[in-house]
């Protein structure tokens, strides 16, 4: 990994000779991708209406909370994972679970029990369970050399996948979970689309104000230490262990309040969502977006969402296409990203 | 067999009595002290029955060609490397064996290749150096005592340690384990790759560290003459085997380097 400081170029040397500043913004690719990305999400707003953009934006939300949390264990400690979905599950399922009061007699499929809990109980929960289950998968994880931790968070997210999908007197399996729903608080339910954007975004916010805490902490620059030389920091008395099975603990447990969202918000989860694929888009966006930098996995997260919902509009595009085209796009995207700016959009580290 | 008497022999005679701050003879057997170990990576064997020691206030080389076992004997003692028999004695008391625990029992490592945190500030990276430190005023006069010592990371002190030349990286390195205030200091090849004139100063500041600290210092190079000038002893590694232990004066007047480095006869 190498830092970048051709950005940090004097502003006075601009000043001094007015075309440097058409070179500087030419090479200035972090602005770009700022300026194209958030012009990008404007322009479709205009173009598409209000309504569009607050499902656009609700999805972003959620994606956004998946990668600023992924970026941790990936971006700022180096620890790659594909096993974030399986905890994005874990949240989903859990809502979904204890607060949905279909009445599945009626559909004439399997029937499970029903909880009607209120969503602001569950969510804890959500975020509890996937914790939990990240502390015991992250104990096994931290056996295993860094190169070997892609592999067996692969084996997490194939193995949860298959729980919700097997489980059935759980889960209901492939049929899965109707009638999830809207947060509510007392009489008051967030089933309004904007009021449940409002929501989803102020929860992001949240976890890129606890994100950025935790890595502007004493506690981050021992993630970056590790992310840059584990054994050279393990020599000062650090247990990197500890250290990396509390971020992974803390991004699992963003996760699951993310699926939390996304199940109250699609309000029917079934094993679909939470396949390998959706956690490999994920890193992608995270390597896209940047790695270490939250406001990189934010415009990595807008990129995908906006790519995914624009190609609704292509007009040679038949419908069912739509899924293959999108990964056919992002992947070149990738290969050309990796080619010319393998620091991602605004990032300062190479994989 | 030209290998000279002392070979396999970890302690020589009569080394010079250094003082310590509280005025008593210093040289009471070795503080830190290496016994019969061997260290296995695989089929590759890259300590054999090593037996080393360093005393309390001395300077001690360890010094042999490329793949000759040097760092293996550093990592050994930080519990870095698999050994296979023998055993660490610190104190006179076997050395715990986890990596994490060697700092708060007295002992830093400065490893090859300087290996500081280049996406951290100068300080943040001193600051890796002292973590079971809680006491803040401490932690200040730990850094002030570090910084006196290498001016040049005071004066840069907020900028990041990728922007430093590599010798100001092997000053950080340095300070860096300094942070832990260790009785004792491992250094593994501090001049290597450096220009001429910053390897005298890495010495200078090996010298001064060992002057007014009166740390304890083990230190692998590969600089022969610079490194002689400023230890008390010296051990000879070669392929994984201690072929020679002395003096400065010993080692010069003896052809073991020759032997060693040149190849001229099978050394032991
Ligand atoms: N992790 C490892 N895996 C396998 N073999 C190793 C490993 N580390 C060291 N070795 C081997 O052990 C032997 C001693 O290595 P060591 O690094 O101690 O040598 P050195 O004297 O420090 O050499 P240099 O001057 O190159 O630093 C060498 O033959 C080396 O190839
Ligand atoms: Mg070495």
């Amino acid at each position: 990994m190498q830092a970048e400081t051709e950005h940090d170029r004097s502003f006075t040397q601009i000043v001094r000779k007015p075309q440097a500043l058409v070179a500087a913004a030419r090479n200035n690719v972090e602005l770009w991708a700022n300026l194209l990305i958030i012009g990008w999400a404007l322009g479709f707003m205009l173009w598409q209406g209000v309504g569009f953009a607050i499902t656009v934006g609700t999805v972003f939300a959620i994606w956004a909370i998946l990668s600023v949390s992924l970026n941790l264990v990936v971006g700022f400690t180096g620890l790659l994972s594909v096993g974030h979905v399986g905890f994005f599950g874990i949240g989903a399922y859990t809502v979904a679970i204890l607060t949905s009061d279909a009445k599945y007699e009626q559909l004439r499929t399997e029937a499970i029990p029903t909880f009607g809990w209120p969503f602001f109980a569950a969510l804890p929960l959500g975020v509890l369970l996937a914790g939990i289950v990240a502390i015991a998968v992250g104990v096994v994880f931290n056996r295993f050399r860094d190169d070997i931790y892609v592999l067996v968070s692969f084996g997490f997210a194939i193995i949860s996948f298959n729980v919700f999908l097997n489980w059935r007197n759980l889960t209901r399996g492939a049929f899965g979970i109707h009638e999830i729903p809207r947060p509510a608080v007392g009489s008051w339910v967030l089933d309004r689309e904007l009021e449940f954007l409002i929501f989803a975004l102020a929860l992001l916010g949240l976890i890129m104000l606890l994100s950025w805490l935790i890595v502007t902490s004493s506690f981050g620059r021992v993630l970056t230490a590790i992310r840059e030389d584990e054994q050279a920091i393990a020599v000062f008395g650090y247990r990197t262990t500890h250290y990396k099975l509390a971020v992974w603990t803390i991004s699992a447990m963003m996760a699951g309040l993310a699926g939390g969202l996304f199940a109250s918000w699609t309000r029917f989860v079934d094993p679909n969502s939470f396949i390998l694929l959706e956690s490999m888009l994920l890193v992608a966006i995270v390597i896209l977006g940047g790695l270490a930098t939250i406001w990189g996995s934010l415009l990595g997260a807008m990129a995908f969402v906006l790519l995914e919902e624009g190609m609704r509009f292509l007009p040679f595009l038949p419908a069912i296409h739509i899924g293959q085209a999108r990964l056919v796009v992002l992947g070149i995207l990738l290969v050309l990203l990796m080619l010319f700016r393998p620091q991602g959009l605004v990032g300062r580290y190479r994989l | 067999m030209d290998t000279p008497q002392e070979s396999n022999q970890p302690q020589i005679p009569n080394p010079p009595p250094v003082a310590d701050t509280q005025g008593k003879a210093v040289h009471d057997g070795p503080i830190l002290e290496l016994s019969g170990i061997s260290v296995h990576y695989g089929a590759v064997i890259a300590l054999n029955d090593v037996s080393l020691g360093v005393r309390r206030g001395e300077v001690v080389a360890v010094m042999g060609p490329n793949g000759a076992g040097k760092s293996t004997v550093l990592k050994a003692i930080m519990g870095l490397a698999p050994v296979v028999a023998g055993e660490v004695f610190w104190r006179k008391a076997p050395l715990a064996a986890a990596t994490h625990e060697i700092v708060k029992e007295g002992i830093a490592f400065v490893p090859q290749g300087r290996r500081v945190f280049t996406h951290l500030t100068i300080e943040e990276n001193l600051e890796m150096g002292c973590l079971h430190l809680k006491d803040k005023a401490e932690k200040q006069r730990r850094l002030d005592g570090v910084m006196r010592i290498f001016p040049i990371l005071q004066s840069k002190r907020g900028d990041l340690a990728s922007a430093m030349s590599g010798g100001q990286q092997q000053m950080l390195a340095l300070g860096r384990g300094l942070m832990a205030a260790p009785d004792v200091l491992l250094l593994d090849e501090p001049t290597l790759g450096l220009a001429p004139i910053v390897v005298k100063e890495v010495f200078d500041k090996v010298s001064e560290i060992s002057d007014e600290l009166k740390t304890t210092i083990m230190i692998v190079e590969h600089n022969i003459k610079g490194v002689l000038d400023i230890v008390d002893r010296a051990h000879v590694l070669d392929k994984g085997r201690i072929v020679f232990t002395g003096t400065p004066n010993a080692i010069r007047s003896s052809d073991i380097l020759t032997h060693v480095f040149l190849g001229k006869s099978g050394a032991s």
